[in-house]
């Protein structure tokens, strides 16, 4: 038995080591590093370190960039979240639907999107946006509309943010909604039928309801996900103009790598950590009492 | 009236695959127009006269190869270490009995809800005081394990009959031995899936090695690409050649392994 217990401790000491390591020390030292003034200084010597208590987070509360960072991050979870929810569900029905043929094939093509790189797709779009030669005003001008220059006004850039990532990331909660549709079982349906359930009516008492939990579960892990926006700024405006793309994650960086103040850069990360696991808890609360 | 909803339906999926396809499309068309071809009003679907004098200037001038080896380089060492570690792990925990087994495991999964970016900024501070900064290894150390494999491997794991175990203890296997040629022949599709988000992962990566990497030698395709951007802004064709580039080898890896990887997050909706 013993030998057995020491056999399980070479099994998980290669793999716990390193997440101890490199995941479980910074996470803590993260939370007391948010406590201190740690900058530019302290990188060179860690003596200047000193502990600040609560000052970082005080200061967050009055630093107007923190709050536009916020509001900027939340527009981009609250209205993008459930707009692409939306899009992975309408193509997940649209494949589910008996009279497509090459479902592979399109399930491929809707897919391919999200295994391609951020940056490579970042840089691309950033031409599709393009006021004069991009070919998405182009389109638009077919039907009547103004170019609009997207990444450069600021009313635009986050919607134009969003909807490159709805493009781009569509196809993997489709995916598991597919999983989910197929997953329910086709006598419920037959009952329907049997009953006089029209097609309208079959979709909002069987299968709206039955892909609840996927939709739970869909809305969490994308909203873990679009909380930490910051590829696509970073590559397609660098936060502009006037700081309407800047997100929490890009502050973050900002703060921590290029003014070196990684106290303060701490801090907006725990914060971010806090918004994220409130978030989840809260959409898990729902979904409990909507069960009970 | 069925047969018009047919055609709507169809139409309907086949407009969405040309809006999915256009700028993948055209960021290959673009690739191969000459210099300035693609600001121009109306904007080119086609290069009128197709060039790969982009490619040529990448890897000849700019180097591309040397940021596509780090590229592979880092991306098939994380992975290969990773799926050596996690899998150990994983077994262990669906198969060994270890007195605090249980909480361990639930103390992990728990640890998954923060998110990466808290522990930036600390491990940054750690690489370099290790003098890691701007080293594979320092790129590397956040992925070698992860508890979202470790919970995969188990998952998977539990499934296998304990006989089969013990019937290669009985024959006078060795722990190591057991793991190696019972247990991993046995998770080869979880395996296979789990290398595949992994090699993507690592591959499409950009925060982490932007800031692990301070050397222009050092970069990863992501990043030398995000920072190409910056210095040619005006070389549009330019840069849809190192976007080509950047995309096509996961491109690749996904066409060869969608079967795996589909499946897999297929799995991964299902269970929670």
């Amino acid at each position: 038995m013993k030998s057995l217990r020491r056999a399980a401790y070479f099994f998980l000491a290669p793999a716990l080591l390193p997440i101890f390591l490199f995941f479980f020390v910074p996470a803590l030292a993260a939370f007391v590093l948010s406590f201190t003034d740690f900058d530019i200084y302290a990188l060179g010597n860690f003596q200047y370190v000193r502990f600040v208590g609560l000052k970082n987070y005080f200061q967050l509360l009055q630093d107007p960039l923190f709050w536009k960072a916020t509001a900027n991050t939340f527009y981009y979870v609250l209205i993008g979240g459930p707009l692409a929810i939306a899009a992975s569900l309408g193509t997940a029905l649209l494949l589910h639907a008996k009279v497509i043929r090459f479902k592979g094939f399109f399930r491929t093509v809707y897919f391919a999107p999200v295994v391609t790189t951020l940056v490579a797709v970042a840089v691309v779009w950033r031409f599709l946006y393009h006021p004069r030669f991009g070919l998405l005003n182009y389109v638009l001008g077919f039907f009547g509309i103004d170019p609009i220059d997207w990444l450069g006004d600021p009313n635009w850039a986050m919607p134009a943010i969003i909807l490159m990532s709805m493009w781009k990331n569509f196809g993997y909660n489709m995916i598991i909604f597919i999983a989910g549709l197929q997953s329910i079982p086709e006598q419920l349906y037959e009952a329907a039928r049997m009953d006089g359930a029209n097609a309208r009516q079959q979709f909002t008492s069987i299968t709206l309801p039955m892909l609840m939990p996927t939709t739970v579960f869909v809305s969490i892990i994308a909203m873990i996900g679009n909380f930490q926006l910051f590829t696509e700024p970073y590559v397609m405006t660098q936060g502009g103009p006037v700081n309407s793309t800047l997100s929490l994650v890009l502050l973050m960086y900002q703060q921590g790598f290029r003014w070196w103040n990684l106290g303060y850069s701490a801090a907006i990360a725990f914060v971010l950590f806090g918004i994220i696991l409130a978030g989840s808890l809260l959409q898990t609360w729902l979904q409990k009492r909507r069960e009970a | 009236m069925q047969r018009l909803g047919k055609i709507l339906i169809l139409t309907l999926a086949i407009v969405v695959a040309l809006a999915t396809l256009a700028p993948a499309l055209w960021m290959v068309s673009a690739s191969c127009m000459a210099p300035g071809e693609a600001s121009t009003f109306p904007p080119r679907l086609l290069p009128g006269d197709p060039t790969l004098e982009h490619y040529v200037t990448l890897f000849t001038r700019l180097r591309l190869l040397r940021y596509f080896g780090n590229s592979l380089i880092l991306s098939v060492s994380i992975t290969l270490i990773s799926l050596f570690f996690n899998s150990m792990a994983g077994y262990a925990f669906a198969k060994y009995r270890f007195p605090g087994r249980d909480r361990l495991f639930r103390f992990l999964v728990a640890e998954m809800v923060i998110p990466a970016q808290v522990t930036t900024l600390p491990l940054f501070l750690m690489l370099n005081k290790m003098g890691l900064i701007n080293t594979y290894f320092g790129v590397m150390v956040a992925g070698m394990a992860t508890i979202y494999g470790i919970f995969l491997i188990r998952q998977f794991a539990l499934a296998i009959p304990d006989s089969f175990i013990e019937a290669a203890r009985m024959d006078g296997s060795s722990d190591f031995r057991i793991y190696w040629s019972v247990i991993l022949p046995l998770c080869k599709p979880i395996l296979i899936t789990l290398a595949i988000f992994t090699f993507m992962g690592t591959w499409n990566d950009f925060l982490w090695p932007l800031i692990v990497l301070t050397d222009d030698a050092m970069y990863t395709l992501p990043v030398a690409l995000a920072n190409l951007t910056g210095e040619h802004v005006q070389d549009t064709e330019l840069m849809m050649a190192g976007a080509v580039i950047t995309v096509l080898p996961v491109m690749l890896v996904f066409i060869a392994l969608q079967k795996y990887y589909i499946s897999g997050i297929m799995a991964a909706g299902l269970k929670e």
